[in-house]
């Protein structure tokens, strides 16, 4: 099991299930919030699902629901692989 | 009372997404239907289909609306987004409360929620995409292009199989005369051919099991045995006439007329519902059976089906009284598809002043049926549409050459 998730696995994860645009890069947007990058709840409830079968973690769906940015959204991944181990 | 015109029209067939390579090729009577390409539908009665191969999705749609829609919701996208073009409207401009989206859809995302069902049986639901939350769902056209163009006027979905293609039409028409709505986006689009739709189609016993492209799908026939399930449709763009007019908008018809009727019983009086409809909308279009140029029959190609239009044809108009064609004999049976995509076909034979033919029937004569067989130039002013759908569907429309 992967016990670090990173901007690659989340760029690799949005591609597979909401669709991201090649031209978008994530690593310049790091504190751009989801929503100005086009990903609605439903593209957050998708990519949380993916995660959670990938990473085999929980994630707390209303905390998802409050993560705004790309890097908060990888650090809660984190904290739960973390808690998880 | 308000008009009612058509000035863009978007059709997605296996000719392509071109409205001119798309009539032109049905003068040439090039048949588009072959062997099922989209699955291996070897083992299954039905082998045949009319099929969109040429429509380049990853081309045509953005990443983020790919995750999240079937491909009939992707025709719905790009016929919508080409018919608004072909309308020179400029959506920006309108109030979006007057502008809205009214579709048919017999089956919504059935290919999409097959491979989610997929997941679900076979992993577990935390596998099912959260886009099926709405993908599936007979309104979902509708609602993708409502919210691309951003159109908050009234907007809805007809579920009546393949009487929808029509009625959708006959709804967006209502908006604009009484609800004051200007444009409206409507027209009908189904994609099944996958193997869940096509267990669907096997169990109504209407779907030809025939293996030969050129005898596969013949309406008014004697060897008629079944239609070929096909996918695709079009999107047209409506508006209240003198609004159209006022923008100096080019205008390809009328929708003059239309009616729809429900079979009261599978044994009960089939002829005179379709009959009702067929006189209550030309009555609806003051146009007389005399006036009719030419016919787009429903053409279902089973017994009952051809025996029940063309004797309600007969009463209408006479033993071979009118001029009667079915060029989706090149294309399959759309289902909800069908109505718009031959109300997009009379439109474009009104411009071009030529009827297309019917291919591959050899027309029975018992029916009765002045079928046409080759192109025809004909100065069309008023055609009659019919379209039927399997349950007892009955809709009739009719559409008139800009004055």
């Amino acid at each position: 099991m992967p016990t670090t998730f990173t901007i690659d696995d989340l760029k690799r994860v949005l591609s597979q299930g909401a669709g991201l645009d090649h031209s978008v890069d994530l690593r310049q947007a790091l504190h751009t919030n989801f929503e100005d990058l086009g990903f609605d709840s439903l593209a957050m409830l998708e990519t949380a699902a993916r995660v959670e079968r990938e990473f085999a973690v929980s994630l707390d769906e209303m905390q998802i629901a409050n993560t705004t940015t790309i890097k908060a959204f990888i650090d809660s991944v984190n904290d739960s692989l973390v808690n998880t181990t | 009372m308000t008009s009612a015109v058509f000035t863009g029209v978007s059709v997605v067939a296996p000719s392509g997404l071109d409205n001119e390579r798309f009539f032109s090729s049905m003068l040439e009577k090039r048949n588009w239907i072959g062997p099922v390409r989209r699955f291996d539908a070897s083992g299954y009665p039905a082998t045949l289909a009319g099929e969109v191969l040429d429509f380049d999705e990853a081309a045509l749609i953005p990443s983020r609306l790919l995750a999240q829609t079937d491909r009939v919701t992707r025709f719905s996208l790009v016929a919508a987004d080409c018919a608004i073009r072909d309308s020179g409207i400029d959506l920006a401009g309108a109030d979006d409360l007057d502008a809205g989206v009214v579709t048919a859809s017999s089956s919504g995302g059935f290919e999409f929620s097959q491979h989610e069902l997929q997941k679900l049986w076979s992993k577990g639901g935390q596998y099912v995409s959260a886009y099926q939350s709405f993908a599936w769902f007979y309104a979902v056209n509708t609602g993708q292009i409502s919210i691309k163009h951003g159109l908050r006027g009234t907007s809805g979905v007809l579920v009546s199989e393949g009487a929808g293609g029509l009625d959708a039409l006959a709804k967006a028409r209502r908006q604009i005369r009484n609800a004051g709505a200007r444009i409206m986006i409507t027209g009908g689009m189904d994609a099944s051919i996958c193997p869940w739709g096509w267990v669907g189609l096997a169990g109504t016993g209407t779907v030809s099991q025939a293996t030969e492209p050129e005898a596969a799908y013949l309406p008014f026939d004697s060897r008629a045995c079944g239609y070929v399930p096909a996918e695709g449709g079009a999107i047209l763009v409506m508006e209240e006439e003198s609004a159209a007019r006022g923008r100096g908008a080019r205008i390809y018809g009328g929708l003059a007329g239309y009616a729809a009727t429900f079979d009261a019983g599978p044994a009960d009086s089939r002829v005179e519902a379709l009959q009702h409809a067929i006189t209550t909308a030309l009555h609806d279009a003051q146009v007389t059976p005399s006036a009719v140029d030419v016919v787009f029959a429903d053409a279902g190609a089973n017994d009952a089906d051809d025996l029940i239009e063309a004797q309600a044809l007969r009463q209408v108009f006479g033993a071979r009284g009118v001029a009667v064609t079915a060029p989706k004999t090149m294309t399959g049976r759309l289902c909800s598809g069908a109505g718009a995509q031959d109300v997009a076909t009379a439109l474009l034979s009104i411009a071009a002043g030529v009827v297309p033919p019917t291919v591959n029937t050899r027309v029975d004569v018992r029916h009765g049926l002045d079928l046409v067989t080759e192109a025809t130039p004909t100065d069309v002013q008023n055609v009659l549409v019919i379209a039927r759908g399997i349950g007892g569907f009955n809709s009739a429309m009719v559409l008139t050459a800009p004055q």
